[in-house]
């Protein structure tokens, strides 16, 4: 009984291991692509991403 | 697991970019080009639609910028794609750190949780704007904006997964927080360069195409990230 929450214990641990470190390089990815296209203040992604950025609302000019 | 991630948020993001590029084309873009009639009107009679920091007339006309018609479409139709995978990107991860299961059902209220922290709580402070429209310093804007987002996102996180009511409580706050402090505002003049009537037609426009497209995004991202499981 006992081994097995333990065992039960160590598993949820793994998981969660395993999880942690590519959804936080998920979120670090999608931030840098959304920041990109919706936030660079470079004039030409400006111009290029224009027509979206005002679309989606984000702050523009 | 990456490779899960990663192809339900490719799947998802690429599906529902195409889907908003389609009801922005429809819906959004004919406002935006109506309104840059009144914005170009403006700016050649001396008034000042920019913001001073904006680069300079004569800079802005040796900058590139997209020609009209088809190419402007296909830049949109980028941005559209990849701003779509960013945020697919980003509402993968956050399922992920949960770990619980997930269908096309329960994805529809993680949409619903995107949309409340990227459309309506930055919006309830920084009106969509449409070109021409005055506003406050850019820089200042965007981190408000950024800012909001991301405490409305974590507050969110704190009232849905923690029991525990100081944290709840936490959450609350934190979504209020950015209100409290206040969007960068700028002085509001008669004259402004776009009418009432299309920066209505605008705002409301936004609001439910970018509703539907955090739905069918969350609805995707579920479906995909639930049946990328056995693969």
């Amino acid at each position: 009984m006992n081994t097995k929450t333990l065992l039960l214990k160590d598993r949820i641990a793994i998981d969660a291991a395993h999880r942690i470190a590519p959804a936080v390089l998920a979120l670090l990815f999608g931030a840098f692509l959304v920041l990109g296209t919706g936030f660079a203040q470079s004039t030409t992604i400006h111009n290029a991403a224009h027509d979206g950025r005002h679309a989606l609302a984000f702050p523009c000019h | 697991m990456f490779g899960r991630i990663f192809l339900t948020a490719l799947a998802a993001g690429l599906l529902s970019g195409i889907f908003i590029w389609g009801a922005h084309s429809i819906k959004i873009t004919p406002l935006i080009l109506a309104a840059e009639v009144y914005e170009d009107a403006g700016s050649s009679a001396g008034n000042q639609q920019e913001q001073p920091q904006q680069k300079a007339p004569a800079a802005a006309e040796s900058e590139w910028a997209p020609g009209g018609g088809f190419e402007r479409g296909f830049y949109t139709l980028l941005t559209d794609v990849l701003t779509s995978i960013g945020f697919a990107f980003l509402l993968v991860g956050a399922i992920t750190l949960r770990g619980r299961s997930i269908d096309w059902r329960r994805g529809v209220f993680w949409g619903v949780a995107g949309f409340a922290a990227f459309y309506v709580s930055p919006s309830f402070g920084l009106a969509p704007e449409l070109p021409g429209m005055q506003a406050a310093d850019l820089s200042a804007r965007q981190a408000w904006w950024l800012g909001t987002a991301a405490a409305t996102a974590a507050g969110l996180a704190l009232i849905a997964l923690q029991s525990r009511a100081w944290l709840r409580g936490l959450g609350v706050g934190l979504i209020v927080l950015p209100h409290v402090i206040g969007a960068p505002a700028h002085e509001i003049t008669t004259g402004g360069g776009v009418p009432a009537e299309l920066a209505s037609e605008f705002a409301i426009a936004t609001l439910v195409v970018t509703g539907l497209f955090w739905m069918v995004l969350g609805g995707l991202s579920g479906y995909f990230y639930n049946r990328f499981e056995r693969s």
